[in-house]
């Protein structure tokens, strides 16, 4: 079925797009959430939890996106991602803080040499609905502004639409204009509603050059469960197994507690494998699931069940 | 060393009061045998006697009808269908409060993976009797004429790879069509039912309406052939079915049979590929494939067959084989060293006949009975392996070219039980289900069961349907 | 030696999972068989039957798309809930109907095992009301039973438990949601019930209950364009009644239960109708062939 993958073929024509993502194999909905069901009967414990909370924690985008963010709340959040724990050095620092573009220099500025990424949505973001031009702008200045990674969403109309061409040129306009930055596509898997359509849309986004998949906004219900997240987990690993080029996966709203997180890494640990449980390869969009993480993290140290005055807020 | 390791996450064993022995369950106690010899009970994965367990001889057996007469003519015949139902609501109930206790003590005595047990066995079973207490009172609408009635008394044999389910399918359906029980369970895997018993009288079930008898071969037909047993209900293989059957000839005992099986599960190559691989998995490796439904052979349209092996191959990597109490283990131990024997004749029989083996690497325990998940590519129709019933994870995949070859393949079988079909094609699907000569067709999904849904086999997997209103049909005259 | 003062239970309505007063703030006596006083019930209005209607819409989608497993365990828990407040029941039926304390016992008894009747059928109706066709042609045909919707219930006047039972598991337990108008001078048995039905898992909004004069109310829920069907078994004996809210049901054409000329017998097996009445019948059809 995806044996002989040839991308610019398959990208040559809005025809030839269609026909190749109306082509790939469908997603029985009942036993895809089945199987995500199954994963999360996974027991993680003790020292395999230890590593997961970790892990979890490495692999964090932690973030921000309100009308009503200012420079003092971002920096808050980029000193919470520096140490999220005061008490605690030992703690890993998460993989990156994600703010609105005017907001890149604030974080940049706070996080210093510290290594932790600048995430910057972009491409009027949530929605994606402006001119590409207004969208390419808005890129290149969270680019100028120094933003190592951009977080970009489709065109869902269009994509509802059937112009996969319009998709798709729009992503590849993106990631040129993002440089050097690696580009995340969000598709907003809430409002493609099929798992079919999340399955085409992933393709069609890392046909385009993406370096990332992203379920969601965060400002839509429902954003990432866990079926949706097994979806583009095999899509990536059945691109790499067909094209040989690896793209992460970052699930983003809706994961709130460490039981969550937890089970998104049983599902890339049993679905794409080892080489995609890296920050490089995996991340999870949240801000509260922080905190939760510490708790959990606390309470295999001490044995205690620990409460929120014994956590920073951000 | 992948960088998430499952570290061991064990289910407590406190839960469970194993005895040291068992007594014989017959007129509301236990009691001690009377002519059998007693025998031990093992734990599969670790080699363990749990207990020893009173086999029940022919007075036993003689004892046990007995009783089961006497609270049929006495009580159980006297009472109205409400009241039936009401003890049987009762039981499902408590079968409910017990359920981690009685899941643990199937995975131990069986080998059954607890995740199983805990979240597929345990849960139809008090389903099971939830389903059927509803029918105690409303027979007249089952479809049966207005005033169906039961036979009387049941003889029951059920085997060892769902214990504790067989009973439920054999003992509600039973009681609520107003018969008494005598019901022998499996020589390796007693344990749940003598805690059932305990559960009847927890539920205050009038003496005598239950019975269970344990025992092996032996006992089993002695129940069989007592001439006070006006129905037989029997799950196992197909050559004791057979032995029953001929048993039974010239006499007005009436029975059901649940056999063997050697299902196909037929990928098409518009399948949803990742799921159909989750159902091919689930078809054979589900309970170590003791199933007599298991999907074990394994059908695949020639044109998408490497791609489906290929992921087949990896998907098999992550099974997890081991302790059956870790919550994490896929599969469990074999049952019994005489089944892992089987299984380990069988497979060479499957190499030596040509066909290519596999099973992905995989570290079994030291003591106890294991066998690895294996495949058996490049087989056909005439090898012994595609015939003959394994009853072991053990997949053979065969090709197929057309619609047709695939429904002439899969029927190309003395058995009938079930089959699986995979295709993205709503009218495809009608179309194989409507072809495929099995009493189960499952499509684009696998191993389904509900206690609303019939199952039973065609040909030689036996006749009669247990579950559903039909199920109510082997108990009512 | 003085006596323990009794606490007195205060008697409201049942909509959405919770108790509110009436928003009319009305209330009106409610006296046993002799006229003594037992309690004021909440005098529901139009307005209150309107919020009932909405909650009992609200609640359907979800109540529809549960496993008919699922119902039957949560009405089989209403029927043990129900046997833990017995005398409470016995109480107000023996006060409410003036019947002798042992009849009382009978028909609470009838009344719960009424309850665990119906909660067997939530996974049995749909094999015994639904079918495959075996049409003329390569196509497989099938009919299933589905909830009509949102159902209101005029509950009988005399028998004020199990008559209420009656009419009400037949219509929830396919998946159906109600507004009930309790019987109007005997509605306690009706609020107990609700609190049974509160404290067993029954999700708010799939039954609501009104108390008060059913003149009054009645016809706004017979004339309710959101409710799909009407039970007028409350004004049985009122021809005039029953045939102006049979009228007004017209308009959207509910599905119209008349009532009986007399309260019926209730504690013969019900059969079949009731719990069929409130069911839609949708035939599926789907070519079969490669």
């Amino acid at each position: 079925m995806l044996e002989g993958v040839r991308p610019s073929e398959i990208t040559a024509t809005e025809t030839s797009l269609r026909r190749f993502l109306h082509g790939l194999p469908g997603v029985d909905q009942v036993g895809a959430e089945a199987r995500a069901a199954g994963l999360s009967t996974r027991s993680i414990k003790t020292t395999a939890k230890q590593t997961a909370i970790d892990l979890a924690i490495s692999m964090i985008d932690l973030t921000t996106l309100e009308g009503q963010d200012t420079p003092g709340k971002v920096r808050a959040l980029c000193s919470k991602a520096q140490r999220p724990d005061p008490s605690d050095p030992s703690v890993p620092a998460v993989a990156a803080v994600c703010v609105y573009p005017d907001l890149v220099t604030t974080a940049k500025q706070a996080l210093g040499t510290s290594g932790i990424k600048v995430a910057s949505v972009a491409t009027a973001f949530p929605s994606g609905r402006s001119s590409l031009a207004v969208k390419q702008q808005d890129t290149r200045d969270a680019v100028a502004a120094g933003a190592d990674e951009v977080d970009m969403v489709i065109d869902r109309g269009a994509f509802l639409a059937g112009r996969y061409g319009a998709v798709y040129d729009e992503i590849v306009a993106v990631k040129e204009a993002s440089g050097d930055a690696h580009l995340k596509v969000i598709l907003e898997t809430g409002e493609l509603a099929t798992y079919d359509n999340v399955r085409r849309a992933s393709w069609l986004a890392m046909l385009a050059g993406g370096d990332f998949i992203k379920t969601s906004t965060g400002k839509v219900s429902p954003a990432a469960t866990l079926p949706v997240t097994l979806v583009m987990l095999e899509a990536v690993r059945d691109f790499r197994d067909a094209t040989g080029r690896q793209v992460g996966v970052k699930p983003a709203g809706g994961i709130r507690t460490t039981k969550d997180a937890i089970r998104n890494l049983v599902l890339v640990n049993e679905t794409a494998g080892d080489d995609w449980l890296e920050p490089d390869w995996f991340r999870i969009g949240a801000s509260s699931l922080l905190n939760d993480l510490l708790m959990q993290r606390q309470k295999m140290k001490t044995g205690r069940y620990s409460g929120p005055d014994y956590f920073t807020l951000d | 060393m992948a960088k998430l390791e499952y570290a061991p996450a064990p289910e407590s064993r406190a839960i469970v009061d194993i005895a040291s022995s068992y007594g014989l369950f017959i007129g509301g106690e236990f009691v001690g045998p009377v002519d059998g010899t007693p025998f031990k009970t093992v734990n599969p994965a670790t080699e363990e006697v749990l207990a020893e367990v009173s086999a029940a001889g022919p007075a036993d057996v003689d004892n046990a009808v007995a009783a089961a007469r006497r609270a049929y003519d006495r009580v159980w015949s006297k009472l109205t269908g409400r009241d039936r139902g009401k003890y049987l609501f009762r039981i499902a109930r408590i079968l409910q409060e017990r359920s981690r206790e009685l899941a643990v003590l199937e995975s131990i005595d069986n080998g059954k993976p607890i995740r199983e047990s805990r979240d597929v066995d345990v849960p139809l079973v008090a389903a099971h009797f939830f389903y059927y207490a509803g029918w105690a009172d409303k027979l007249a609408y089952a479809g049966f004429g207005p005033d169906p009635k039961p036979h009387g008394v049941a003889g029951q044999v059920i085997p060892w790879n769902f214990p504790l389910l067989m009973l439920a399918w054999k003992i509600a359906p039973a009681l609520a069509a107003g018969n008494t029980v005598v019901l022998k369970p499996a020589e390796t895997t007693p344990l749940t039912a003598l805690l059932f018993a305990e559960i009847c009288q927890q539920a205050d079930l009038p003496p005598g309406v239950v019975n269970i008898v344990t025992g092996a071969g032996e006992t089993g037909r002695a129940l069989v052939e007592h001439p006070d047993v006006d129905k037989v209900a029997f799950t196992g293989s197909t050559e004791v079915g057979k032995q029953i059957a001929r048993s039974i000839a010239g006499s007005a005992k009436k029975a059901t049979l649940e056999l063997g099986g050697k299902a196909a599960n037929i990928v098409f190559d518009d399948a949803p590929i990742d799921q159909a691989v989750e159902g091919i998995v689930n078809g054979i490796f589900f309970n170590q494939g003791h199933v007599c439904c298991a999907g074990s052979r394994l059908l695949v349209q020639e044109s998408v067959s490497d791609e489906l092996m290929n992921r087949l191959k990896r998907r098999l990597t992550t099974l997890r084989v081991g302790d059956p109490l870790d919550k994490n283990t896929d599969i469990g131990a074999i049952n019994s060293a005489e089944q892992l024997a089987r299984i380990r004749e069988l497979s060479e029989v499957g190499e030596a006949e040509g066909a290519q083996r596999w099973s992905p690497p995989c570290e079994l325990p030291d003591r106890g009975y294991w066998f690895p998940p294996t495949l058996f590519t490049g087989v056909s129709q005439a090898h012994r392996i595609a015939r003959e019933e394994i009853f072991g994870p053990v997949l053979s995949v065969l090709t197929f070219r057309t619609p047709a070859e695939a429904v002439e393949k899969a029927n190309n079988t003395p058995y009938g039980l079930s089959a699986g079909v995979w295709t993205d094609k709503g009218s495809r699907i009608l179309w194989m289900a409507q072809q495929l000569r099995a009493g189960v067709v499952w499509a684009n999904t696998f191993n389904r069961f509900d206690p609303t849904s019939p199952f039973g086999g065609y040909k030689e997997s036996g006749y009669g349907r247990e579950g559903g209103r039909h199920g109510l049909g082997a108990y009512l005259r | 030696m003085s006596e323990r003062l009794a606490v007195k239970k205060t008697y409201k309505l049942y909509i959405g999972g919770a108790f509110p007063r009436s928003e009319s703030g009305r209330s009106y006596e409610i006296t046993d068989s002799r006229g003594r006083f037992l309690a004021n019930a909440a005098m529901a209005s139009r307005k209150d039957a309107r919020d009932a209607v909405v909650a009992a819409r609200k609640a359907f989608g979800a109540w529809s798309a549960a496993t008919a497993y699922n119902r039957g365990q949560i009405l089989y828990r209403v029927a043990e809930v129900m046997e833990g407040r017995r005398s409470q029941f016995v109480d107000e039926v023996a006060s409410g109907e003036g019947v002798s304390r042992s009849r009382a016992e009978k028909v609470v008894d009838e009344a719960i095992d009424r309850w665990v009747w119906y909660a067997g059928w939530s996974d049995k109706i749909a094999q015994v009301a639904g079918s495959s066709n075996p049409v003329a042609g390569p196509y497989f045909d099938f009919s299933v039973p589905e909830p009509t919707g949102v159902v209101a219930i005029l509950a009988p006047q005399a028998s004020s438990l199990l008559g209420l039972t009656s009419v009400l598991a037949p219509a929830v337990v396919s998946g159906n949601t109600a507004v009930v108008l309790a019987a109007e001078a005997r509605p306690l048995p009706a609020i107990t019930l609700a609190e049974a039905l509160a404290t067993s898992d029954v999700p708010g909004g799939v039954v609501n209950l009104l108390t008060g004069r059913t003149a009054e109310v009645a016809p706004w829920l017979a004339s309710h364009m959101d409710v799909n069907a009407i039970d007028l078994t409350g004004v049985a004996g009122d021809e005039e009644q029953a045939r102006t809210l049979e009228t007004e049901a017209a308009e959207n054409l509910k599905r119209v239960l008349r009532p009986a000329a007399t309260e019926p017998d209730w504690t013969s097996e019900p059969g079949l109708d009731r719990l069929t009445y409130y069911l839609e019948t949708k035939t599926v059809w789907h070519p079969v062939g490669v």
